[in-house]
Parts: structure tokens; sequence; C-alpha cells
């Protein structure tokens, strides 16, 4: 068998926003750059095609931000979301370099917007890609092969040579065949393994068959695997992942953001078994969005059916599938498949607990239950006016925690101790140094740029020294 | 249920898009859509004429082809535009003008040409036709020729109002007084810079995803070169009844310094046209709707080319022949104006008043929904 053969300074592998800042930065100190990316042309860039804003702190209100988000609140912003799960001097390290992100990423080709219809509570911390993710990575691409940066796409890494610590080479499959690349300087901004299902089931068990993947099949994590093999040390949770409720209407992979569906607050939740399982009013969007997924999939057949009644239809956001609708509760079981008896008793119990107030989604309201095993605790209104609707949800997986451990240059820490001679993380790989648990919107991109930046100077000025 | 597959298809994109709106930013479309919770008939004529083709949601789409989803926004906005025009078209006898609208015009076009240099050898001597005289007037007197073209224009013009008065109904335009003077006027700025043919502001998509297209300019060439041929031919008409100037006119009159660029721009204009057409993303574009589109260029093309010659060559035996052809190919353009790709204009206007009214009201129009 031939082995074709190719040589750079920095080897990139990835093809996403961490991938194409450090190709980018890597390329303008000066190094030569060769970026392999495991999916074809068309689904480049792994989950930053589905993206559409970042994070970054500004002390002051932009053309796109209504006003300044300093560093110690977005610091605050992470304590509170991860629970503490996060290494602070690398999270203050990142929240300080993010401020120079946002010029840094428009030089980049990359355009901002103000926020997006239905999402006006980031209108002053995220910054929203204008035209959304996949226009925010055509126009790093663009800017990629201006710069002279080398693109193979359906190339994915089947093998690293690594040395105590030292990268010396990877084997990847180009053109259907096995191309060594040998390279002064790794970078692997490969992405996490949300879509490897075999994998989710060592943490999951058989249950993850039944998981959706929100993002590109190609998020296997097979360079993570094989980064963790060498002696690279681990860093987050093995068995976690983020995991939002979407519509079980939605395929299999890639469904993105239109699958999405966060209307819990209006109605009632059931199971298979027309019982409710969780209190559908404990708190607001991201926090309810970011713990429905791991509640459904804690229910037999990992599904559940949010059933709410005409007056809600219209006070959330459309998504891709119309809910399903019946005149009566027993008509919507029966083309649910739910036990008919079972979901009218549940839901005439519910309607029997409701308490009068006034019902405002703004706010915690007054509008609560009374009397049952599984309150609502806010905005309860009784579900009386047909018709009535559903939508079934299954989890849909976004990412996942388990990465390489890094230091503030995103260098890769080896298990025995010590930093890589010359190897590079930047990424969803290494996100959870950052992000150990929950997730704030706009927080993976800005993990994204800001250690790609580093990432590839710094395996740039390895590679040229 | 929607009146057409292009239509069903079109409410399936815009309710993807509308539970994304990543676009938003983008263009006019996308705001208007988000107006909207569900998408009758008028809705869908009305976000497709306010469609510029610009590409960039193409580009910018992480469900475009080849994913499942299938959203392929230019695309079916094309075909429902398109197929507006047929709807709006007035009288109703001549809708079929646009099933295969390149070959009805250039039959229209054949048979004028044909009519004016027989009408020419007819009338006059054949020998008329190769004589040097330099005058158009022998061959047709201005009277005839004023006449001609001053009849064929008002029914253009009718024919272009009765349907611009279909189109307004159609998309509920006067529920939100889109026709008040501040929305046209906001429709008047954003027409004339074409301000939604720029991919959001980077430019253009058109080959692939790098916004290197350069439509914006060469259809300003067009447009304006158009524009300035007509003022040209106005100015001259009020030359030679208001003064009693008759043509030809010298190289520095108002008919020359407004006919020449414009004859000119029109010539560059829809070659760039053309040829952005010739090379755009197949999976863009709406194969069965090149025809009218071809035909549309050809036409303004020819305009302009045929009004240069005619300069050029006025004083050789060609101006006979050259003449015949020039006032074939413009009455052609004047007759066959609202059966092809010319209401464009008047459409994508239409929908940018009620944009800018939409815009100014924050509520949709009011569509009445289809039986």
């Amino acid at each position: 068998m031939t082995v074709e053969s190719i040589d750079t300074d920095v080897l990139v592998i990835g093809g996403g926003n961490a991938a194409l800042c450090a190709a980018i930065a890597a390329r303008r100190k000066g190094a030569k750059v060769l970026v392999v990316e495991g999916a074809p042309k068309f689904y480049r860039g792994g989950n930053t095609r589905h993206t559409r804003n970042m994070r970054c702190a500004h002390d002051t209100a932009t053309d796109t931000l209504t006003g300044p988000y300093t560093e110690e609140e977005f610091w605050d912003d992470l304590l509170r979301v991860t629970e503490g799960n996060t290494d602070e001097a690398l999270a203050r390290h990142m929240i300080t370099k993010s401020k120079e992100m946002l010029t840094w990423i428009a030089e980049q080709g990359v355009r901002f917007q103000p926020s997006l219809g239905g999402t006006l509570s980031l209108g002053r911390t995220n910054s929203f890609f204008l035209g959304g993710g996949r226009a925010m990575l055509n126009a790093l691409y663009l800017t990629a092969e201006k710069l002279g940066i080398d693109v193979l796409y359906d190339a994915p890494v089947t093998s690293l040579d690594i040395d105590n610590g030292t990268f010396r080479s990877a084997i990847a499959r180009v053109n259907g065949k096995d191309t060594k690349i040998t390279a002064r300087s790794l970078v692997a901004a490969a992405g996490g393994f949300e879509a490897n299902i075999d994998w989710l089931k060592e943490g999951w068990g058989e249950c993850a068959e039944n998981f959706l993947i929100r993002g590109t099949p190609y998020n296997r994590g097979d360079v993570l695997k094989m980064l963790l093999g060498s002696g690279v040390e681990a860093i987050g949770d093995p068995t976690q992942c983020h995991a939002v409720a979407i519509d079980a209407r939605a395929p299999k992979y890639d469904g993105g953001i239109i699958t999405r569906l966060d209307c819990v607050v209006f109605g009632i939740v059931v199971n298979r078994n027309a019982e409710r399982f969780y209190d559908e009013g404990e708190d607001f969007w991201p926090k309810r969005y970011a713990i429905w997924g791991r509640l459904v999939a804690a229910q037999p057949d990992q599904i559940a059916y949010i059933v709410f009644d005409s007056k809600s239809l219209k006070k959330f956001m459309p998504s891709l599938f119309p809910p399903i609708e019946a005149q009566s509760i027993a008509e919507l079981a029966q083309k649910l498949d739910l036990p008919a008896e079972k979901l009218e008793a549940t839901v005439s119990g519910f309607n029997d607990a409701v308490q009068p107030g006034t019902f405002d989604h703004t706010v915690f309201d007054d509008c609560r239950t009374k009397g049952l095993a599984i309150e609502k605790t806010h905005w309860a209104t009784k579900l009386e006016d047909p018709p009535y609707y559903a939508y079934p949800v299954r989890p849909g997986i976004t990412f996942t925690y388990l990465g390489t451990r890094v230091d503030k240059d995103a260098r890769m820490q080896m298990a025995s101790g010590g930093g890589a001679e010359n190897m590079f993380s930047a990424g969803e790989i290494m996100a959870g140094n950052v992000l150990g648990k929950g997730y704030a919107a706009g927080v993976g991109m800005t993990i994204g740029s800001v250690f790609g930046k580093i990432a590839g100077e710094g395996a740039a000025q390895h590679a040229c020294n | 249920m929607h009146a057409t597959d292009h239509l069903q298809e079109a409410e399936r994109l815009m309710t993807v898009c509308n539970s994304c709106r990543y676009c938003e930013g983008v263009c006019a479309v996308f705001p208007a859509m988000e107006l909207r919770r569900s998408f009758a008939d008028g809705d869908l004529n009305y976000l497709a004429n306010l469609c510029h083709n610009c590409g960039a949601c193409y580009a910018d789409c992480q469900f475009s082809p080849p994913h499942e989803f299938n959203v392929n926004v230019p695309k079916i906005l094309s075909r429902v535009r398109t197929d507006s025009y047929r709807q709006y078209a007035w009288p109703k006898a001549f809708q079929p003008m646009f099933d295969r609208n390149g070959l009805a015009i250039a039959i229209v076009t054949a048979l004028a040409i044909a009519g004016f240099i027989l009408g020419f050898a007819v009338w006059h001597d054949p020998s008329a036709l190769t004589s040097t005289t330099g005058n158009f007037y022998k061959l047709m007197p201005h009277t005839v020729m004023a006449g001609l073209f001053g009849a064929v224009a008002l029914y253009a013009a009718l024919a272009l109002i009765m349907g611009f008065a279909n189109f307004w109904k159609d998309v509920g335009a006067s529920s939100v007084a889109a026709g008040s003077g501040l929305s046209l006027w906001q429709a008047v700025k954003d027409a004339a810079a074409l301000r939604y043919l720029d991919g959001g502001g980077v430019g253009c998509y058109n080959e692939d995803e790098r916004p290197t297209d350069n439509r914006r300019l060469y259809h300003h060439l067009t447009f304006y070169g158009f524009l300035l041929c007509f003022a040209a031919t106005c100015i001259g008409t009020v030359y030679h009844y208001g003064f009693g100037w008759e043509a030809p006119y010298g190289l520095f009159s108002l008919p020359k310094l407004f006919g020449i660029p414009g004859g000119i721009g029109l010539v560059i204009g829809t070659i760039g046209l053309m040829k952005a057409k010739l090379t755009r993303d197949p999976d863009m574009v709406d194969r069965s709707k090149f025809g009218m589109e071809t035909a549309f260029l050809a036409m303004l093309f020819a305009t302009g080319l045929t009004g240069l010659l005619l300069m050029a060559l006025r004083d050789t035996p060609a101006l006979g022949i050259t003449l015949s052809v020039h006032l074939g190919v413009v009455f052609a353009l004047f007759l066959t104006m609202p059966y092809g790709k010319f209401v464009h204009g008047f459409y994508r206007f239409g929908a940018l008043a009620l944009y800018a009214a939409e815009t100014k009201a924050d509520r949709p129009a009011t569509v009445r929904k289809a039986a």
C-alpha cells in the first residue's frame, strides 16, 4: 500500500471555530498550516455550524451589544452555571482574553448583528453572527484561503504518533488513501464525542440508543480518544453530556436549532405512562432548557410529551414541526398513543390543584399548584381551552464535557505530569477545563476562539523556533 | 393547503426559517417572515417578491442541500415569484405568455422587426431601406412613429398598472397603508440603491460561498442605463413637439448625453448579468425560468446595442435595416413589458413599500385567506 506524505509546520485537526482561529493565528505568525477536517465540505465545522453567537466581555455598549458586560459579571455567570466546576485561573484568563476577541474575530471577516428576534435576553452579553454559525465559518474559511492555509476535507485522522508528549506525525484518510502528515506542532480542535452513540452508552447505558444528536454525525471523538490513549491528561466528567429536550420527530443527527422546544413552562410534561415527573415551573430558560434533556432521558423509552392548550399556542418561538392537535384530552392521548384515562386523570388532577394567580411568564409569578405529589411552582394555568396540543420530546445531545487538560497557553498537559512538547488543543475538545458542568449561551464559541488563537500562536511559535 | 406545489414548499421553508432566524440580518425577507406565524398564498407571494435573490441565505444556511431539510430559499422563492407574475398578469388571456416566455418574446420581437422592415418597404420604395440620407423620418414620419410607440407605451402602462393592482390586493398592502408617502419613499430609496442585493453587507453570493458577486453593479448599469435611454427618448419628444427641434441631435445635446451612456450601460450591464446567470451555483437556479430571464436581458441588450449602432451607422446604407431592427426591438420590449421579467421591478418596489409599512406598524399585512 502506498502512503502519501505531507509535511507542514502546524497541523490543525478539526474544522470548526477553534480550528480555524488556531490555523489563522498560526499562519499570521508565519507558520505553514494544514487543516484536516474529518467531515465533507458541506458539513465542515462541527458544532460551529449550528451556533449563532459568542459571549465576550466588553466595557461599553457597541453597535450590536446593548450594554457593558464586565469581566466580573462574566465570571459570576460562569461560576453559577458550572456550579464551581471550572478552573478559575484558566476561566478568568479566557474572560480577559475574550475582550479583544470581538475585534479580532471581526478582523477575520466575521460579521456581527444585534441579537435575533426571540433572544432579547442575550442582547447585552452575546454577539450574534450575521447569518449564523455557517456564515461565520464561511468567513473564517475565506480568510484562511486568502492567507494560503491548506484545507483537506473528508480527511478523518486515524492515528497519531505521539512519543512521550511530543507529536511526530498523524495518519489521515485523504481521498481514501492513508496519508502521513508530519508537523512541528499539533493543534487538536476536533470536538467532542456526542455523535458516538457507543461511547455515550458507556456513561448512559442502552438508553443512549434513543438519544438524538443535535449536530453532525462527524463529532465522534476519535482524536480525543487517541490523545487520551497517548498519555494526555483527561479533564471533565467522562459520562456527562449537555442534553436538552428537543422534538422527538427530529432526525437522528444534525437537526440543529430548529428542533428545540421551549414551551415546558406553558403546560405539563408527562411520560409514556401519562404521568407528570418534574416541576415544569421550577426555573427560567436557560436553566430549565438545560435540565429537561436529562429528565426525559430518565423516563421510560426516553420520551415525554409537553401538553398545553390553545391559549399558549402563540406564546413561544415556533419550531419546525407543528404540535399534535386534538379537541379533547382523550383524543390527544389516542393520537400520542398514551393511556387516555390516565392522561385525563393527570390533567384534571392538575387543573384541580391550580391556585388562582396572575400569569406572567417573564417573572416568577404566583400561578402554582397546591396538593400534588409533584407541584408546578410557577406559571401553572389550567389546561381547559381546546384544542389541546402536544409536542413529543426526546433528549437532544449537544456536546460532551470530557476533554484534554490544558494550561493557559492551551498546551496539553500529560497525565504523567508536565506540559506536552508541541501539542495544543482548543474548542470543545478542551472545553471541560472551563465548563465542567452546565452551559451558558455562547460560551462554547468563546472557548473556541480564545483558546484557538492562543493554541495557534503557541503552535506557530514552537514550529518556527 | 396552497394553490401550488411551489407555494406549499415555500410555506414549509418559511416554517423552518421562522424557527431558526439566523438569517434575520441578511435582508428584508426574514424580518418580514418573523412578523408572521402562518403563511397564506399572498404572504408567500409578498416574501417572494421581496427577495432579491442575493443567495446569502443559501450560503449561510446549515440546512441547505445536501442536508435532509433541503432548505433552498432562493430557488423556491424564485419559483413562487415567477408564478406570481403569471397570476397577476392582465388581461388574464395573456397569462400563458409566461409559460414559454423566452419563445413568446422572441416571436413577438421577430414579428415586430419584420413588420418594420416590411412597413418601410411597402410604404416607401424598397430602396429607402438602403438609402444614405441619414434621416429616420424619411423612412417613418415622426408622427407615425410617435403615435405608434405612444400607443404601445400607453397599453403597457395600463397592463402594468392592472397587474400591480392585482399584486397590491393579493398581498394585502392596503391593510397597513403601504401606499403612504413615507413607505413609498423608503421603497424608492431601497430600490434605487438595491439595498438588499448585498448579502447582508458583504456582497452577493452567486457561484459559491464566496461573496464575490457583482450583480448589484451590473444591475445598476442596466437599470440606470434603461432610465437614461428612456429619458433621452422623452427629451427628444419634448424637443420635437415643444420646440420644433428635430432629430438628429448633436453629440452634446441632451438626448445624446443621456442616450449614449444609457445605451452603453444597457449593453455592459446585461452582459454582466447574463454572465452571472450562467455561472450561478446550479443548486440555486430554477432552470425552467431560464428563457424568461434570458429573453429580458436579451431585449435590453438589443435595445442598447441597436440604439448605439443606429447612431454609428446613421449615414450609411445600413440605416434602414438598423432602424427597423431597433424600432422592432423597442416596440416588442414595450409590448411585452407586462408579460415578462420586466414586471419584477414593479412588484419588488411594491413589496419594499409594504415592508417599510409593516416595519413601521410592527404588524403584518392582513391577507385574504385562499378559499
